[in-house]
């Protein structure tokens, strides 16, 4: 076969931080060709390469042999690079005719000739086997139609070269299948297909190869039917299996049930799951990036609505109905996503810190200055938040610094499950070890945790038992001494 | 929400330097004189028309551009309150009647556009533009479009009288400025508006009701702009629905702009935006003694608000004229 | 389909009900009111705010406003007295010099929107200010425009029978709403404007000259703001620099009521056509009638621009879910 794109010695420099560190990528004609990766691994930093939306600091790209230097969206799609994003990055208020055609428009003098691009709309349609009213507004017809209109641009421009980037992440089963059977028919009339997905199972389904990234690195490219799905999470992940890290989590404490998760969902997005949480033990949350973790935090504090399910601390029943009903509960929680849902970026340290407090106290009830002083400086000193003072704009802070203070914001409060969604991500490593010690310390002061990582080490050393997620499934609930890398690693890679 | 801090020194430093020109330019600027008990003179004269209007409507102004919004319907709600105050005294009503009646209402005009904004999830500038074209058309329908004369003499002193020697408008404004920052500081207020201009989705998840600190601003901007109307109708004794509070919407964008609050949002600064009033009074003035017609004054102010804007603009901060790819993020 | 179809014009048979149901109501009310000499009149004493709604409902379908409108309208008014009268320029030279102006005034005002990205309300308010702030340099007060043009144009029109005269200014109205038409669907400048109103990030994506077009919307918009004001000067003879205040909230409810959303992408030319007619409708039975008061011109047009909003916002709501 015929190689059609080559990726050589890829570098992308953010700043100071190194997205791509020499990063090679070969894709064959005729192949559907997997990437994958965990977080901050580097798959969509690679991608917005390859189609011209970042330039690479080092490296070249060659399409059928001819290098180019694709420094915009537009001369990567001559290139012959085609992408479709996971949200659709389509316009739902055009018809769906319009979307193929949309820049390229067959003209008859300034007019565009509206005949003709219906019918090459429908021509580029069919050959993906659908059929539908191409003069209908887009945004009418469900995100797989959408789905299919976006590659049916890239067929009307000719594109050689395909990218899927989580396509399926808004597909139930059937459609997901329909978009396979697509991929399967384009990948033999010769297109090469770069398919991105969490989802092991889709991957094995439809995947010729495999490609893993990792910290920005290259790990590997194997062929899919040779490596076995337990080896390409050690890949992701970057450990070993064999090396057992079976220290069997923290030996719980025996403290008593603080809450009760029961049969608790989201429909289509993530559930039912059911476990418990023990007061002064650590619950860990663990599963591969789009497993559902982050969406089982969010409806656990109210921020999207469960559509089943229940949450009891002992006897009564827990009110999820807003963030502000979950901590009058005792929940607090942590987000990934810093710099949208948690820090205050103009506002103080201080500021930031006495926040939730403040709010839960109401606007009359003010915080004394003296006692909001005294706090900034008692969490300062305690988590080691390196700042100029409790007076500095917490924008300016370091990324971990700004955890700190997202965390002391929650601790200010004394809840009675502490929800933390990657605390650790994108931080320093000293930072990382200050915050695990002081997840070990609330522990110790009777607090519940639950402890959201992608580090399933963090998670292992941490926490005194653990839900596995599969495929925003509960695949398993591990105990003490059941919890180690391996059967971790081994509950999610099960089919 | 501190009084001194940077941003307060560029609206300072061009009111010392528009004032320094007009003690060149025009002699007897700074002169003061006593007489009647009270004081009088030009700059006395810049606090007094500073206050009524800009001063006042920059208050609630200030706190609406901190969570991130814009009230366009001041001057429409302006009228109303004049309007409502002029006709109530007419009535025979006593003055704290009449001004209650006309602040209430303007209060509640206020609280229509918080709600399309807070919980129907209108823009505020989509929001604030319905209640701009149907306050005047309320105002002028109120008055059978006709101006309200009054003689009405406690009306009348809340704009020309005096207390302690000075223009009862500036004691009132200013005092309410006082009160205002104080209130804002010595509740979470202060805290909760800047947290909800700057982030708005953190500080939900933090368990700030956003919804309701938009709601209050919007009454608060409301109540400034009826109170300013009822000076504007106390000062000439009458209610002319179709003039006034006409295009006050920029002056009091104008003053917040200039006094260091950004468009965007977050921080804000009262003392900024005080300053930023008379800022534009004296610039208003200053006009006007170099005989520009009044009519053309708005052209130098829009200038200037174009300029601050650019100022801001982190496209023009980062490195003028380079090209980068515009794709929203 | 039928659904989908229903769906998507909802809010332009909305409009096309409240304009029948208007014309049917004032029938019944007034004597003399369904007469072609009365929808005459309504076309020729609204033709200026057609002209200029045109231009407002591309700038709203591209996801901005203009403010400045009504301003670019008076200074025209007053620059065409003043070198018509003052200068002497030959009139059609003047009022195509006027156009121009009011197209580099909306190019440059387009240019600080993108180029800088400061709010397009906040640019165009800007803009208001200082357009009726030129407007009062070059003439404070009114001024009669005495020109053979004007006066041979005036006499000109196409004939409807029955001494009915469709004049130059409703006759300019009618081409612009066509053209403007044509435009918005028929052209790649009139889908991109619709694709930038969608979803800016996307367009950019898709490779199309997201710059150019949000300049162009601007020009666009100036130009029918300048044109607006060659037509006023038609009917009235006269160049005013107060003429037009509050002429940007017309022509932004003529768009709304018309079914063009507020967020961008959405609407249509000819709905903003039918939004005008119900504006001048409801101020023809205000004048009609003689006992209402004139103030409900405004309270009524506020009060339809915030149904209609509140129709789109439901409509909106209905699809998501």
């Amino acid at each position: 076969m015929s190689e059609l794109l080559h990726a050589e010695g890829i570098v992308k420099r953010f700043g100071s931080f190194t997205a791509l560190k020499g990063v090679t990528f070969r894709l064959r004609a005729g192949e559907i060709h997997a990437l994958m990766g965990e977080n901050g691994a580097g798959k969509s930093t690679l991608i917005k390469v390859l189609t011209g939306v970042h330039e690479a600091d080092g490296g070249t790209v060659t399409v059928a042999g001819r290098g180019i230097r694709a420094a915009s969206p537009r001369e990567a799609e001559a290139a012959g690079i085609s992408t479709v994003y996971q949200e659709v990055n389509l316009l739902p208020n055009l018809s769906v005719a319009e979307n193929i055609l949309m820049g390229r428009q067959p003209m008859r003098g300034p007019f565009i000739r509206h005949g003709e691009v219906k019918r090459r709309a429908r021509a580029a349609l069919a050959r993906l086997g659908l059929e539908v009213d191409v003069g209908a507004l887009l945004g009418t017809f469900p995100v797989a139609v959408q789905q299919m209109t976006a590659i049916a641009r890239a067929l009307d421009q000719e594109a050689r070269v395909l990218i899927l980037d989580e396509p399926t992440s808004s597909l139930d089963a059937r459609e997901s299948e329909e978009l396979f059977a697509v991929m399967r028919r384009l990948r033999d009339e010769g297109m090469g297909i770069v398919f991105v997905s969490h989802f092991l199972d889709q991957i094995y389904a439809v995947s010729d190869r495999i490609t893993v990234l990792r910290d920005g690195a290259l790990v590997g490219t194997w062929e899919a039917a040779g490596l076995p799905r337990l080896e390409l999470v050690s890949h992701m992940i970057g450990k070993e299996v064999t090396a057992g890290g079976g220290d069997g989590g923290v030996i719980s404490v025996g403290g008593a049930e603080a809450f009760r998760v029961e049969g608790l969902e989201r429909k289509g997005t993530v559930g039912p799951l059911t476990f418990s949480v023990m007061a002064g033990e650590a619950t860990g949350l663990a599963g591969l990036l789009g497993s559902g973790r982050t969406e089982t935090a969010r409806m656990l504090f109210g921020i999207d609505a469960a559509t089943g399910g229940r949450v009891t601390a002992g006897a009564e029943a827990v009110d999820l109905g807003s963030p502000r009903a979950a901590m009058a509960a005792g929940l607090a929680f942590c987000s990934e996503d810093r710099k949208v849902e948690g820090i205050i970026p103009s506002l103080s340290v201080r500021e930031n810190i006495v926040l939730a407090m403040q709010a839960s106290r109401g606007v009359l009830r003010r915080v004394p200055r003296a006692e909001q002083e005294a706090l900034a400086a008692r969490f300062i000193a305690a988590l080691n938040i390196r700042t100029r003072g409790p007076e500095t704009p917490i924008g300016t802070l370091s990324g971990g610094n700004q955890q700190k203070c997202l965390l002391a914001r929650w601790m200010a409060m004394q809840p009675r499950l502490l929800i933390l969604d990657e605390p650790t991500r994108g931080i320093d490593v000293g930072a990382k070890a200050e915050i695990e010690a002081l997840c070990g310390e609330l522990r110790r002061a009777g607090m519940s945790i639950l402890f959201i990582s992608a580090e399933l080490e963090e998670v292992v050393r941490n926490c005194s038992r653990v839900v596995v997620l599969r495929d925003r499934r509960q695949a398993a609930v591990l105990d003490g001494p059941a919890i180690s890398l391996r059967t971790i690693m081994e509950t999610v890679a099960a089919s | 929400m501190k009084v001194f801090r940077s941003t307060l020194v560029w609206p300072l430093v061009a009111l010392v330097v528009l004032l320094v020109f007009n003690a060149v330019a025009s002699p007897g600027f700074f002169h003061v004189e006593w007489k009647d008990g009270r004081l009088f003179g030009t700059v006395v004269d810049i606090f007094n028309q500073g206050a009524r209007v800009p001063m006042l409507l920059a208050l609630g102004m200030t706190l609406v551009i901190a969570t991130g919004g814009v009230d366009l319907s001041v001057g429409s709600i302006m009228a109303v309150s004049g309007a409502v105050a002029a006709m109530q005294v007419n009535a025979g009503a006593p003055m704290v009647q009449a001004v209650g009646a006309g602040l209430g209402l303007a209060t509640l005009l206020g609280l229509v556009n918080g709600v399309l904004i807070a919980r129907v999830g209108l823009q505020p500038i989509i929001a604030t533009l319905v209640m701009m074209v149907a306050g005047r058309g309320l105002a002028m329908l109120l008055t059978g479009s006709q101006m309200v004369p009054f003689a009405n003499r406690s009306l009348t002193w809340l704009a020309n009288g005096s207390v302690g020697g000075l223009p009862v408008p500036v004691v009132l404004v200013l005092g309410l400025a006082v009160v205002t920052g104080w209130v804002l500081r010595r509740t979470a207020a202060g805290l909760f508006i800047e947290a909800t201009g700057d982030n708005e989705k953190a500080s939900r998840l933090a368990g700030i009701q956003t919804g309701g600190v938009r709601l209050a601003v919007y009454g608060f901007s409301g109540f400034c702009a009826g109170l300013s109307g009822v000076l504007e109708a106390a000062n000439i004794s009458a209610a002319d629905p179709a003039r006034i509070g006409d295009t006050r919407e920029l002056d009091a964008i104008f003053a917040v702009v200039a006094g260091g609050t950004a468009l965007t949002g977050g921080r804000f600064s009262l003392a900024g935006s005080v300053v930023g009033a008379l800022l534009l009074q004296t610039l208003t003035l200053t006009l006007y003694n170099q005989n520009v017609a009044p009519a053309v004054a708005p052209v130098p102010k829009a200038v200037v608000i174009l300029a601050v804007c650019l100022l801001h603009s982190p496209r023009l901060r980062a490195r003028f004229g380079k090209r980068t790819q515009p794709v929203a993020a | 389909m039928n659904r989908i179809f229903a769906s998507r014009l909802l809010p332009l048979m909305a409009t096309g009900l409240v304009l029948v149901a208007l014309f049917a109501a004032a029938g019944a009310g007034y004597e003399n009111f369904l007469s072609a000499r009365v929808v005459l009149n309504l076309f020729k004493d609204r033709a200026f705010l057609g002209v200029v709604a045109v231009g407002m409902t591309f700038v709203i379908l591209s996801g901005g406003i203009d403010l400045s409108v009504g301003a670019v309208m008076a200074f025209t008014t007053v620059f065409l007295a003043k070198v018509i009268g003052g200068l002497g320029w030959s009139a059609p030279v003047a009022m195509l010099a006027a156009v121009g102006i009011g197209v580099g005034f909306g190019m440059f005002q387009g240019w600080v929107i993108h180029f800088f990205r400061i709010p397009a309300f906040l640019v165009t308010l800007a803009g208001m200010f200082l357009a009726r702030g030129m407007a009062f340099v070059v003439s404070p007060r009114s001024v009669e425009i005495r020109s053979a043009f004007y006066d041979d144009l005036g006499e000109r029109g196409l004939p409807l029978g029955e001494g009915l005269l469709l004049t130059v200014g409703p006759l300019v109205y009618l081409v612009v709403v066509a053209a403007g038409m044509v435009v918005a669907h028929g052209t790649r400048f009139g889908r991109n404007v619709y694709a930038l109103g969608g979803n800016e990030a996307s367009a950019a994506l898709m490779g199309l000259p997201v710059g150019a077009t949000r300049v162009g919307v601007y020009a666009l918009c100036g130009g029918c703001a300048a044109l607006g004001g060659v037509i006023s000067t038609l009917a009235l003879s006269s160049g005013d620099p107060t003429r037009g205040t509050g002429l940007e909230l017309d022509a932004i409810a003529a768009a709304v009521i018309g079914g063009t959303v507020l967020t961008g992408g959405r609407g249509w030319v000819f709905g903003t056509f039918l939004g005008v007619l119900i504006l001048g409708t409801i101020k023809t039975i205000l004048d009609f009638d003689g006992s209402l008061d004139p103030a409900w011109l405004r309270i009524a047009s506020g009060g339809l621009l915030l149904g209609f909003i509140l129709l789109q916002k439901l409509i909106a709501r209905r699809s998501v879910s």
